[in-house]
């Protein structure tokens, strides 16, 4: 099915497009019917710049178990990072 | 018989007027037909769907598909316009009904129509050919396992749109459903509820379900795809067409 269902936030941050680094601002998730990953559904992982027009997104497809080990890895990284280099990472 | 086609990418009038990419595929070699309007799934005005267009002309009939997704993503690819149009949560009923009804207009504008017009669509754009053959005057229906036909969307789901259930009396023409016994959306039960409600309206309809095929079994470049169900389910759309269209 074509769920529709979509967490949005804003971000802070840069991502690497075909045409090089860029600001991203928005970031998009979701659980969808992916374009190139070869199953069904996936999670959806959109990380774009509006202002930029539509092809300013750089575009994840993980299968759910990736997904969940990702979101472990991430909250890990940061978890275990020394606090004052958190403080500068611009948040 | 294949016939000898011809596709380009076109400039049509949609919802309001509005001034819309479309992708028509012609056959050459065919004096007076019927055409198609072809709605894209939700992924877009993307290769796959334009495939079907050609196959729709190779097989005699004028296809048109209009690009749902142009106002937003004018120069974007089909994939990254998708994702515009999701964080839009998906194309208005209306404007969807408005670009439908002049993708028709051109087809019949053309010198070989013979002013039949038939309407399909796959998974969101099941649903849209529904929808719009309740609001449009077309000579055939048909419906790929399009979801919320039958049942709202989630609550939380950010989709703008409703169950048709209700629109069942204003269907214009015969409605062909091809949908998989593994999908659950729309699911066999919410396929028999569209049935119960077309023929409490008196509406002629045809469903069938294959076994063992899930949502988007029509869709050759995806894991979904089944073999045998898409070949017969393409034998019961030219089928179909060969019946209302002629």
């Amino acid at each position: 099915m074509c769920t529709y269902q979509t967490e949005t936030l804003t971000v802070r941050g840069s991502a690497k497009t075909p045409e090089g680094w860029t600001t991203v601002t928005n970031a998009s998730v979701y659980f969808d019917h992916p374009v190139h990953y070869p199953a069904g559904h996936a999670l959806l992982i959109d990380l774009l710049n509006p202002a930029m027009g539509p092809s300013a997104r750089v575009a994840l497809e993980l299968c759910a178990e990736s997904a969940r080990a990702l979101a472990t890895s991430i909250l890990h990284a940061l978890d275990t990072a020394p606090r004052e280099l958190l403080n500068d990472s611009g948040s | 018989m294949t016939h000898n086609l011809r596709a380009d990418t076109v400039t049509i009038k949609g919802h309001h007027d509005d001034e819309i990419e479309a992708y028509l595929a012609l056959p050459t070699d065919v004096e007076s037909g019927g055409s198609m309007v072809v709605i894209h799934h939700m992924p877009g005005y993307d290769e796959a769907t334009k495939e079907i267009a050609r196959k729709f002309a190779a097989n005699g009939y004028a296809a048109l598909i209009p690009n749902l997704y142009f106002r937003i993503a004018p120069d974007a690819s089909p994939d990254d316009a998708a994702a515009a149009a999701r964080n839009l949560g998906g194309v208005g009923d209306e404007q969807l009904v408005g670009d439908v009804a002049g993708a028709m207009a051109h087809l019949t504008s053309l010198p070989t129509s013979n002013g039949k017009v038939g309407v399909i669509g796959y998974c969101s754009g099941g649903r849209q050919s529904f929808l719009s053959g309740c609001r449009l005057p077309f000579q055939a229906v048909i419906d790929c396992y399009g979801a919320f036909v039958a049942i709202d969307p989630p609550a939380e789901s950010p989709l703008k749109v409703k169950g048709l259930l209700g629109e069942a009396d204003n269907l214009t023409a015969p409605l062909l459903g091809l949908f998989g016994a593994d999908d659950t959306f729309p699911s066999p039960e919410q396929n028999e509820m569209l049935a119960e409600a077309l023929k409490a309206a008196g509406k002629e309809f045809t469903f069938r379900t294959f076994e063992g095929a899930g949502h988007a079994f029509f869709n050759v470049d995806r894991p979904s795809y089944r073999p045998e169900s898409a070949v017969e389910g393409w034998k019961d759309i030219f089928t179909f067409l060969e019946r209302t269209l002629a």
